[in-house]
């Protein structure tokens, strides 16, 4: 038994403790979080541009087209490209989009967590932009009848009184995707980039333990994503309780 | 004719390729202080007519000149316009997400620069003539449907429009609020406000209405007033349609 116990010491000293290995961990962690928070606010960003053109083709497209001008061929092409941008984006393995833009695209940026969160932003753009126009959509259509004979504009109606209300539908979602880009993230170490699990694997190879800095590496993700998925929980019981009012 | 308020010419609107004619050819002249309610069976093109007055839905062919413009053509800022035609929806339509307050307030003070304390007086004036002057902070999820409704007039009146459209305001309403809306409608009417109501209350069309409008088939087959409108109806339908309606 204590012999048991004093080889997993050993094991545990040589995975992390000899030569500082732990820190190894730490600096994955640290690039998998940074990895993950820019590349969510860059699809955020590219999301939101996604979804306003598209919904905006859906919802005014026949009205334009009436009215035609540059203005319908600008929002036609904008949304021929989105469309072409999710079919692309969601039909390929994130993987070869990250390395397609390490080793071709961006073959002249040598800092990998900068191609990853680029690589990782634009991937989460596509699935983001279908949750904010998913969210959009979910809204009753009497809503913009009303802004609209108000006297709202079409821009108006969707900043005062559709997006604040999409904005409570998606919020789970959005969140959700965070929780799923954290686990994405994982393949940064094709490009060399040094996440958390590249880290455990590092350590794997230079002890030949593979249990330990395995089984660590996966503990880690777990209790990140059980922490968010706690968080989770609380933001929709108060979207709910704010709902009932 | 030069005193119309609203001038429908040759209104057409075509779905599905011309396929469904909701609209097929209306002309009307609506007056200024007209209270005009418009009947007729399901589908036979009511909502699309009062959307298509303030452009809601785009017409396929035809004029709609209101004050003076042709509000169809592609060069008229059609928002500045219908921020004077006031619409009532079946189903309310209330912001969810602000309180009644805020309901009312937020056409007048973002697009006529009202202050917000000037805004706030003339909402908590509109409540009083609603008689909820008490629910100014409630959110509409703690409103009954009638209240709902009256809530939504107050929205529609607090932009000061020149001509009212309700489309079947009463319809989604218990039986017992039906008249409370009502009543705030007949106030409207009899305080000079030009409307244009899509209703099946009969009582209403008799008690307020200017003129009687029997829609069929997206045409306006029968028009007169109430009195000769219910007692000496001339279209077959129009005498099918009542006999059904008024039991
Ligand atoms: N977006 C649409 N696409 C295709 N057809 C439509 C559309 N909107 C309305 N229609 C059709 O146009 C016709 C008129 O519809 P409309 O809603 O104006 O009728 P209505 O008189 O208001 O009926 P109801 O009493 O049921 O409200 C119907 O045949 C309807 O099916
Ligand atoms: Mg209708």
């Amino acid at each position: 038994m204590t012999e048991w116990f004093n080889s997993l010491a050993d094991t545990f000293y040589r995975c992390f403790i000899e030569d500082s290995r732990w820190k190894w961990m730490l600096e994955g962690l640290g690039n998998t979080m940074i990895i993950t928070v820019f590349a969510l606010m860059i699809g955020i960003i590219l999301g939101i541009i996604v979804a306003a053109v598209r919904s905006t083709y859906d919802m005014n497209g026949a009205a334009m087209k009436k009215k035609g001008g540059p203005a319908y061929i600008f929002l036609r092409i904008g949304n021929f490209i989105c469309n072409l941008f999710l079919t692309v984006i969601r039909g390929t393995p994130v993987v070869v989009q990250l390395m397609i833009m390490y080793f071709i695209i961006l073959i002249n940026v040598t800092n990998g967590v900068l191609v990853a969160i680029i690589a990782f932003g634009i991937n989460s753009g596509a699935y983001v932009a279908e949750i904010f126009r998913s969210g959009i959509m979910s809204i009753d259509e009497g809503q913009i009848e009303a802004g609209r004979s108000l006297g709202f504009n079409y821009i108006q109606t969707m900043i005062f009184i559709i997006i604040p209300q999409a904005v409570k539908v998606v919020l789970p979602t959005l969140f959700n995707e965070l929780i799923v880009l954290i686990k994405e993230t994982s393949v940064a170490g094709y490009v060399g980039v040094m996440d958390l699990t590249k880290a455990g694997d590092k350590i794997r190879g230079r002890t030949f333990e593979a249990f330990m800095p395995l089984f660590a590496v996966a503990a880690v993700y777990l209790v990140i994503v059980i922490i968010l998925t706690r968080i989770l929980r609380i933001i929709e019981k108060r979207l709910r309780k704010s709902e009932r009012r | 004719m030069n005193d119309a308020l609203i001038q429908v010419r040759d209104l057409k609107k075509y779905y599905d390729n011309g396929r469904i004619k909701a609209l097929d050819g209306v002309d009307i002249d609506i007056r200024k202080g007209e209270v005009v309610v418009i009947i007729g069976p399901s589908g036979c093109g009511k909502s699309t007519f009062l959307k298509s007055l303030n452009l809601l839905e785009m017409p396929t062919e035809g004029k709609i000149i209101f004050e003076g413009v042709d509000i169809n053509d592609s060069s008229v800022n059609v928002n500045i316009h219908r921020q004077k035609m006031g619409m009532v929806f079946q189903h309310f339509n209330l912001f969810p997400h602000k309180t009644v307050l805020g309901n009312i307030t937020l056409a007048p003070t973002k697009l006529k620069g009202i202050s917000k304390e000037k805004g706030r007086e003339r909402a908590m004036e509109l409540l009083r003539m609603v008689h909820l002057e008490d629910k100014a902070d409630a959110y509409p999820a703690q409103l009954s449907g009638g209240q709902k409704q009256r809530i939504a007039i107050a929205r529609a009146l607090a932009m000061d429009p020149d001509v009212m459209l309700f489309d079947e305001p009463t319809s989604a309403l218990d039986p017992e609020m039906v008249g409370e809306v009502l009543d705030i409608m007949k106030e409207l009417a009899r305080g000079g406000m030009t409307m244009i109501v899509v209703t099946h209350e009969m009582g209403f069309a008799k008690e307020v209405g200017s003129r009687v409008i029997f829609f069929d088939g997206g045409q306006i087959r029968e028009e007169n007033t109430p009195q000769e409108f219910f007692a000496h109806p001339k279209d077959p339908r129009l005498q099918d349609f009542l006999s059904k309606v008024l039991i």
